[in-house]
């Protein structure tokens, strides 16, 4: 039997939240099972979340026409239950053009809804339904946001291989997170010019060094180097209709998560998949933090549980 | 610029991973150490984790391959030891044995896993 320390208040209120708080979901954050996904940059999360990116700051590759965007982003996730979430996120953009002065101003508003729909501690893995909204007329025109509202749909999911067998000593660190979606734009056209319908999709490669201390084998790594994961990101956007199949774009995007305790600190290359994505090369940090673990008996709870 | 910047992310690392009372408790380290051969059966399994443990909802087993319990069922948080977590063993042959944890940080954050280690003299 374990020693009890704790006060007699506090182990009623933990038993109860624990007993009253449903199984699907019962850690916040990217976790299932021994399993702990960061949140990736590119890439979107398969979980409900209490987290913010305070910021996510980002130079991309200069475009076809030697055009570069420097965007800085905020996005906040919240849960409302254990199951249900929505996020929020907007943007600071300035569009450098050669020979042109360069503009400034906010991207298109985005907002989300979400649902958890699995969470599959033993097998690590982890399955979300989302519908995004992209908003026009909700940022400035001339750094490219819309005049038009834009619904995308997707699926999100996430496996950790952990549960492969444990000869496979190296291999099970390794994890995958993706999603899958579809964008539909509210009005075909503007100015002459379509807008097509999109289906979206982007992966993230992931080899957890906690994952690989924790649960597989102490290779000695200690702190900082015992919480970083390396990763690759891919994402692209191929037309469904409006225009041409073969305009699809996308970047690869190699970096470094490091995973504290409060927040997570993300630094990736951003390199066009393609020649239509543009050329050269790009950068992203993020530094993203854990609400829920900073204020895990206020705001960090989900909405549902804050009476 | 260049220092301002490594004095903040250091400032933010140190932040971010210092000890506290809340937040996700993960395994730091065990003895034995996780996926670890030793020569000799060890006395108990120690594991220590990154924050302080509620011990009414923590605990941890030990099984061999056959999957049977070998531990001695008296888990416990050593006192003055708030993030450790330890549990006695029968004497072992050699062979290899699956520690499965699962602890709630006094925060109600709730973390669990596994590991491996063999004896092998």
């Amino acid at each position: 039997m374990l020693r009890l320390y704790t006060d007699a208040r506090v182990r009623f209120a933990l038993a109860a939240a624990l007993t009253v708080l449903p199984a699907s979901n019962p850690l916040a954050h990217g976790w299932a099972g021994e399993r702990f996904f960061p949140a990736t940059i590119l890439t979107d999360d398969p979980f409900v979340a209490d987290e913010t990116s305070l910021p996510q700051v980002s130079l991309n590759p200069p475009g076809l026409d030697d055009s570069q965007l420097t965007n800085i982003e905020i996005d906040l996730s919240k849960r409302i239950t254990r199951d249900i979430g929505f996020t929020i996120g907007d943007e600071w953009q300035r569009l450098r053009s050669p020979g042109v002065t360069s503009v400034g101003g906010l991207g298109p508003l985005r907002t989300g809804a979400q649902y958890q729909l699995f969470v599959d501690g033993p097998h690590q893995a982890l399955g979300l339904l989302g519908l995004t909204v992209t908003w026009g007329h909700t940022g400035r025109a001339a750094v490219g946001a819309p005049d038009f509202t834009t619904l995308s749909p997707t699926f999100d999911f996430g496996k950790g291989f952990g549960d492969i067998p444990r000869s496979l000593t190296f291999l099970r660190p390794f994890a995958i997170t993706g999603n899958l979606g579809f964008d539909f734009p509210t009005q075909a056209t503007t100015a002459g010019v379509p807008n097509p319908n999109n289906f979206s999709y982007g992966f993230a490669f992931e080899y957890s060094f906690p994952y690989l201390e924790c649960c597989v084998k102490d290779v000695g790594l200690r702190a900082p180097f015992n919480q970083l994961i390396p990763l690759v990101e891919v994402a692209f956007t191929t037309p469904i209709s409006r225009a041409p199949a073969n305009q699809t774009t996308g970047t690869i995007q190699p970096g470094i998560i490091w995973a504290g305790q409060y927040f997570q600190i993300g630094a990736e290359a951003i390199i066009p998949a393609n020649r239509g994505t543009g050329h050269g090369y790009g950068g992203v940090v993020q530094l993203h933090f854990y609400l829920d673990d900073i204020f895990p008996r206020s705001i960090g709870r989900p909405i549902s549980e804050w009476w | 610029m260049r220092r301002i910047i490594v004095v903040l992310v250091a400032g933010l690392a140190a932040i971010g991973n210092a000890p506290s009372p809340r937040a996700h408790a993960f395994l730091d380290h065990a003895s034995p150490a996780v996926g670890s051969s030793v020569p000799a059966p060890p006395p108990i399994v120690a594991l220590w984790f990154t924050q302080d443990l509620e011990p009414a909802f923590s605990g941890v087993t030990v099984t061999n391959e056959a999957g049977q319990r070998v531990d001695l069922g008296n888990a416990q948080i050593p006192q003055g030891s708030p993030a450790e977590l330890q549990i006695g063993l029968k004497p072992l042959p050699r062979g290899t044995y699956l520690v499965s944890w699962h602890v709630v940080s006094v925060d109600t954050h709730p973390t669990e896993g596994t590991f491996t280690f063999e004896i092998k003299p």
